[in-house]
């Protein structure tokens, strides 16, 4: 029994279908949870007012924007190391999910930089980063669409995105080194520090957070799966071509 | 890998092999953005540095495609790859041609459009630097956006796409350089991250370029 045998599509699809039915409600239960909780139970900040349980939906998106992309550097050197198909569909299969957490961010960044900082948008070095996140990711899912044969799509994409990674982090520090930042550090792991989150709202941050993370898995799986029956029904039509 | 080299030179400077095209391109950008921002010196003395970068990095863009398609059309870049050279040296003289007719002519002709666009005086030195460090980078990371494009049909807008977010770093540690230059700031910074940037570029990326062509190929 090793993790490698999840690397055989049928077996793969069988444990989503197994896992998902879990994972989905488990996902939406946090979620939720965090939410209300967050939006409605939690105090009002003395500064910020009510705009700071903008935080709920904002922290855990751009947590997982990043991750996300990490998380397709895994797949993509799986893919280009042990040539398992199913890494590299969900490396395809998480792109989008990753595109459309960094767009969530960069919204509700923007409508709580409005009235705290008076503008939608700033050059701060963070800001910028999640723009050039949303290009990688943009280029990324272009190519993965350009490319005609599966496989090759695969490769150079996982190429793309190893290549990519290198030159996210270079522009993550020479954004750094171009502008001082606006933006405030992360607070969450700060506990017992100077300046911390305030204990209210660090639960159902956390409650967020988590579902957050298992919504991305829930989606990535789902993903995962619909790309591996495409790719299945694509070898029968071949099939059926041939013979007719 | 010398005659590679001579040969890929000769196809880009005979005619319709489009030298000097990337050229045209930078002028008319040092041409239209005063045009559209006004002409007032103290305006276009403050984004002087970044519009050169900026104008440099798209004219190299222009260019990019050209250096594997037609090889890859006529089949040459099979014979290529099939050579005894490796196909990692075949790449990296390849971009190093297209640096020598793409790049080159800017840095060359970077200071005349600093005079159109009010550059301060001591940014001049600066702007030759920090082209000359930066364009071979440029050249390296556009052939291997060039390589991962080469056989689609309709790749040079994906090739854009792709290889513009890769030239963040340069582009801010280039401009930099002209910036603080020319308000006689300290530049060893930016300029040895810049020079780092294109150094780790040229020994990498042709690694990744010809493994993305074998791909290709295959």
């Amino acid at each position: 029994m090793s993790i490698w045998e999840y690397a055989n599509p049928k077996k793969f699809i069988e444990t989503a279908g197994r896992i998902l039915p879990v994972l989905l409600p488990l996902a939406m239960g946090f979620l939720l949870i965090g939410l209300v909780w967050g939006f409605f139970f939690t105090p009002e900040d003395y500064k910020q007012g009510a705009t700071v349980k903008i935080m709920f939906l904002h922290v855990p998106a751009a947590m997982m924007a990043i991750n996300a992309w990490g998380m397709m550097l895994v797949a993509s050197l799986i893919w280009i190391i042990r040539r398992h198909h199913v890494s590299a569909l969900a490396a395809r299969a998480a792109a989008p999910v990753g595109l459309t957490f960094t767009l969530i961010a960069l919204v509700t960044g923007a409508l709580w930089g409005q009235p705290m900082w008076g503008t939608w948008w700033e050059w701060d070095p963070r800001l910028t980063s999640f723009l050039i996140l949303l290009l990688f990711y943009l280029g990324y899912i272009a190519l993965w669409q350009a490319v005609e044969n599966p496989d090759t799509a695969a490769d150079l994409t996982g190429l793309l995105c190893v290549v990519g990674s290198v030159f996210a982090l270079l522009s993550r520090y020479a954004v750094k080194f171009w502008n001082q930042g606006l933006h405030q550090d992360s607070t969450i792991l700060k506990v017992g520090e100077k300046d911390p989150l305030d204990p209210a709202y660090y639960w159902p941050l956390i409650f967020c957070l988590i579902g957050i993370v298992l919504l991305f898995l829930a989606l990535v799986l789902i993903g995962t799966v619909t790309e591996i029956r495409l790719r299945r029904l694509a070898v029968i039509e071949a099939r059926e071509r041939q013979e007719a | 890998m010398i005659a590679l080299l001579i040969r890929d030179l000769r196809l880009a400077l005979r005619a319709g092999g489009g030298f000097g095209l990337g050229l045209a391109f930078f002028l008319l950008v040092a041409v239209l953005v005063p045009l559209g921002v006004g002409p007032e010196g103290t305006t276009l003395a403050k984004i002087a540095p970044g519009v050169l970068w900026v104008g440099a990095l798209l004219a190299c863009l222009l260019s990019l495609d050209r250096i594997f398609a037609l090889d890859f059309e006529d089949g040459t870049l099979d014979l290529l790859a099939t050579a005894p050279i490796p196909l990692e040296g075949v790449v990296a003289i390849k971009a190093f041609a297209h640096w020598l007719v793409t790049g080159l002519p800017l840095v060359l002709a970077a200071p005349v459009l600093g005079v159109l666009l009010h550059l301060p005086q001591a940014g001049y030195g600066w702007l030759v630097l920090s082209l000359l460090l930066g364009t071979p980078g440029l050249s390296a990371i556009g052939a291997f956006g060039a390589a991962l494009t080469v056989g689609l049909k309709r790749g040079g807008l994906l090739l854009s796409l792709l290889v513009l977010p890769l030239y963040v770093p340069t582009l801010i540690f280039g401009a930099e350089v002209v910036k603080r230059g020319a308000a006689g700031m300290a530049v060893e910074v930016p300029l040895l991250l810049l020079a780092g940037i294109t150094l780790g570029a040229q020994a990498a990326l042709p690694f990744a370029s010809a493994l993305a062509l074998r791909i290709n190929l295959r």
